[in-house]
């Protein structure tokens, strides 16, 4: 007897500020008007995926000490975004990226409680930390953090929250109209946090959510992000897209529960993937390529450079060889505030990587980084690209995929009307919703309430 | 425009009207009422029910009450009352869950400059306008409840006795200095992009020209904020500021900041007095050309008789156990003598007024099927939405921006 077919789960990231997505395309629409936000969570949730998503940044990313231009540039508030979505869809999850360092727990809890309410038990909150002073020059708090104290404060901020959320049992509004009491008891909400970033007392103001909390999504990657999420997180973005390193980073964090008390399917883990799609195989090949060289014009070639060079590279002819000096090591980093930098902790090595392999394939810059940047996670023809999201997640290398399509806002339509039904007939994929919560779409459990006694003594 | 006309029907004798939506509604008993639905506070559907019944009534806009604490009877401390509403929604989210759903209305939240990040405020007041195409405001508001402060860890504010003590003063003047700084750094925010900013020039591979991407530089007594934002101009350009004063340092803030002043006049003369000094601030602000709403607040109870109304109000007073008093003139009778009230206070000099439902689910409709009615039969109110965004329907031009170098120098003079 085989194992039953795990049930995939899918969800749509909207295209986010950074070279994958096309503005150039003529189908590319704005990505700060709602009606593009709009029409993106409309398709999710005719495809009846999980949930949509939103990334979240806080300054503008500079190069060279001038604003980066040549990617899209700008987005809205993520709170506000999720609460208007809620309103032209039912069913769909609704998931933002808010930042535990530029943030005080009490407005963030009250925020995330209040976008479950609105959304009838639909918000999840991805949990992410930041340390530079360059992001906190915008805030009136500073929030410099060294960068080894910043999961110890995520993870406080998310204790913290929790113990917001959990401060309002589900059944302290009586609203007796003909009684006069409005609530069971007097000391609803009431909380008191003392610890080495927060140090709060009080009374929360928002009641309990349909979901208890929102579900909780982490992304970072390193150990101690693993950790933190195993501790307490619901889901996992992740960036290992690719079946072995996929499976070997499943196998990690899922291992990774058992001494936490939590069993393997309660936590996600969902990678990030793009896509691109073709009547065949082959076409879908071609269609990949021209795509690849869309995100890659000659100019974003020379400034993707900069990121392993740290240097000016303005010079330089895109079309020509790799520049002959070496990467600048140990000094302030040219760019300032893209996540991507920290992939670079040794420049000269990938220089000389680099160096060989255009070399080896006669490539030019441009053709170096339409090579080795973010190429594809799945191109093809609809059968092929289902089956072989398929053959990953029954493979336990992801329990399904946060879609990232590279046009907004239809760039999940042809997935939504090409794929999903595959995987539907393939019994993988629900053919409508069961649940109204996006816990019950994940399939987690609702957080038990702590009883009021231990409210009172938390 | 014919001379022989009885009434004037332009816009000019047109009243403002809002409406301040907070719970059940401003009665602390209101809660008790049948058409109160208290067990529906924190539904999407509650709002969106009050605010489509605002449009029907062709009201300005809305305001949204909120607070960094749980509601409490006591104006600077929590209370452990059990018989009166308890808990509320974050006013931005309720006000953008909303929008996709009406048309016309302008939305304004209630934020609290105290304890937040501008910097946060700004994207999301311009996410709201974005989501409402052009009908976003935000009403600012200061907290010295020390509760508040323990809220957040971050501070902390010295114990006051009351808001108008002399020894409040130097606590109260800062908290509104602050509150100044905090919507001079929104505001560059909303402007820190040029409206032509996204150029997506195919041929350079240029998304924005950056020049027109402006660093803020704010810095002030209080806090530092850099810029730019991340968000673009909003479709208004400006959303619309508010903020309610009883006195001269609110009035200040007013007369710096605001487009809209929700001010608590007990009478006409005291309504001519406020304004009389709203305006002075106004000039000594260096901002007499410029467009500055002074709303009266009141509390309305309508009925269709006065008796109808004064027996509701004791009703609801019976059952808090007190005589409900609170900063704003409370109106108890019907909507014809509703609107003689506000076309007297309008004569001394205010430009509208923002109601507060002693019912919400009762005096609301009353307002939008009764008194809208009656002004319009005298004239005095729009009897269609006649502008696209909440700007253009108090009379707000879309202002240049303050960073753009072709800003005609026009703009900012008239």
């Amino acid at each position: 007897m085989s194992k039953p077919l795990k049930q995939i789960h899918l969800a749509a990231h909207f295209p986010g500020v950074n070279n994958t997505t096309v503005w150039s395309d003529p189908a590319a629409g704005s990505h700060i008007e709602f009606s593009s936000f709009a029409h993106f969570a409309r398709t999710a949730e005719r495809a009846k995926f999980d949930f949509l998503f939103l990334a979240e940044g806080l300054r503008l990313r500079e190069q060279g000490g001038k604003i980066y231009d040549l990617d899209v540039v700008g987005r809205p508030d993520t709170f506000t975004v999720l609460a208007a979505l809620a309103a032209v869809t039912d069913r769909l999850g609704l998931t933002g990226t808010i930042n535990s360092t530029f943030n005080e727990p009490y407005e963030v809890a009250r925020q995330f409680a209040s976008l479950d309410h609105l959304s009838g038990g639909r918000s999840a909150w991805n949990v992410v930390t930041s340390w530079d002073a360059f992001t906190g020059e915008n805030f009136r708090r500073g929030g410099f953090l060294p960068q080894e104290e910043r999961y110890a404060r995520a993870k406080e901020f998310l204790a913290t929250a929790h113990e917001l959320f959990d401060s309002w049992g589900a059944d302290e509004i009586l609203a007796d109209q003909a009684g006069g009491a409005f609530l069971r008891d007097a000391r609803a909400g009431a909380f008191v946090h003392r610890g080495q970033h927060f140090d709060i007392r009080g009374r929360f103001n928002v009641p309990r959510s349909p979901q208890g909390r929102p579900v909780i999504f982490q992304a970072g990657d390193s150990d101690e992000g693993r950790e933190f999420a195993a501790a307490g997180a619901d889901a996992i973005f992740s960036r290992y897209s690719h079946l072995k390193e996929g499976q070997a980073f499943y196998a990690d964090v899922k291992g990774r529960l058992a001494k936490y008390g939590r069993r393997p399917d309660q936590l996600l883990i969902l990678p990030a993937a793009t896509f691109v799609l073709g009547d065949t195989d082959a076409e879908a090949a071609e269609l990949a390529l021209e795509v690849r060289r869309q995100q890659v014009s000659g100019a974003t070639a020379l400034k993707h450079l900069e990121l392993v060079w740290n240097r000016d590279l303005s010079a330089y002819d895109p079309e020509g060889p790799l520049p002959d000096v070496d990467p600048l090591v140990g000094e302030e980093h040219i760019s300032r505030g893209r996540a991507q930098v920290r992939m670079y902790r040794d420049p000269l090595a990938i220089a000389r990587e680099w160096r060989e392999l255009a070399e080896a394939n006669k490539w030019s810059i441009r053709d170096l980084v339409i090579n080795t940047g973010n190429r594809q996670t799945f191109v093809g023809a609809p059968a092929t690209v289902a089956r072989t999201i398929n053959e990953f997640v029954q493979a336990d290398a992801s329990d399904g995929f946060i879609l990232v399509p590279h046009i907004t806002p239809g760039g999940l339509d042809p997935f939504a009307d090409k794929v999903v039904p595959l995987l539907q007939e393939q019994g993988v994929f629900r053919a409508d919703y069961e649940g109204t919560t996006l816990r019950d779409h994940l399939g987690l459990a609702h957080p038990d309430s702590a009883a009021p006694a231990e409210r009172a003594a938390s | 425009m014919s001379p022989a006309t009885p009434f004037d029907h332009s816009e000019h004798h047109h009243l403002h009207l809002a409406v301040a939506l907070d719970g059940t509604g401003w009665h602390p008993a209101s809660w008790r009422e049948p058409v109160a639905r208290p067990r529906d506070l924190l539904t999407a559907g509650y709002w969106a029910d009050l605010v489509a019944e605002a449009e029907r009534g062709l009201l300005d806009f809305v305001t949204i009450e909120d607070g960094l604490g749980p509601q409490s009877s006591h104006p600077l401390d929590p209370d452990d009352r059990t018989d009166q509403v308890r808990g509320r929604l974050d006013a931005v989210l309720v006000a953008a869950r909303v929008a996709p759903l009406t048309r016309h209305i302008g939305l304004v939240p209630t934020v609290v400059a105290t304890h937040t990040e501008p910097f946060h405020i700004s994207k999301a007041i311009a996410t709201l306008d974005y989501v409402s195409t052009g009908r976003a405001g935000l009403r600012v508001q200061i907290t010295a409840r020390p509760n508040e402060a323990d809220h957040f860890g971050r501070r902390a504010v010295e114990r006051i006795e009351a808001y108008d003590s002399p020894a409040a003063q130097g606590l109260v003047t800062d908290l509104f200095d602050e509150a100044a700084d905090y919507v001079e750094v929104v505001r560059r925010l909303w402007d820190s992009w040029e409206d032509d900013a996204e150029i997506r020039d195919r041929a350079t591979g240029r998304f924005v020209d950056r020049d027109k991407l402006h660093h803020i530089d704010f810095e002030g007594r209080f806090f530092s904020v850099k810029g730019p934002s991340i968000t673009p101009r909003p479709p208004q350009g400006q959303p619309l500021v508010t903020a309610l004063g009883h006195g001269t340092v609110p009035y200040r803030l007013l007369a710096r900041q605001a487009d809209v002043g929700y001010v608590t006049p007990r009478d006409t003369a005291h309504a001519r007095a406020i304004v009389a000094e709203i305006r002075a601030e106004q000039e000594a602000a260096g901002r007499s050309g410029e467009t500055l709403h002074v709303f009266g607040d009141l509390v309305v109870f309508l009925d269709d008789s006065q008796a109808e109304a004064e027996a509701r109000r004791d009703r609801l007073d019976t059952l808090a156990g007190e005589p409900y008093t609170g900063d704003a003139r409370i109106f108890t009778g019907t909507a014809a003598q509703l609107a003689d009230l506000l076309e007297e206070s309008a004569g001394a000099g205010l430009t509208g007024f923002r109601l507060r439902p002693a019912v919400a689910g009762h005096d609301l409709p009353r307002v939008g099927r009764d008194l809208v009615p009656e002004l319009q039969r005298r004239g005095r109110f729009r009897t269609a939405y006649e502008a696209d965004t909440l700007r253009g329907l108090l009379g707000l031009a879309r202002p240049a921006n303050r960073y753009s170098a072709t800003a005609p120098a026009a703009a900012t003079a008239v």
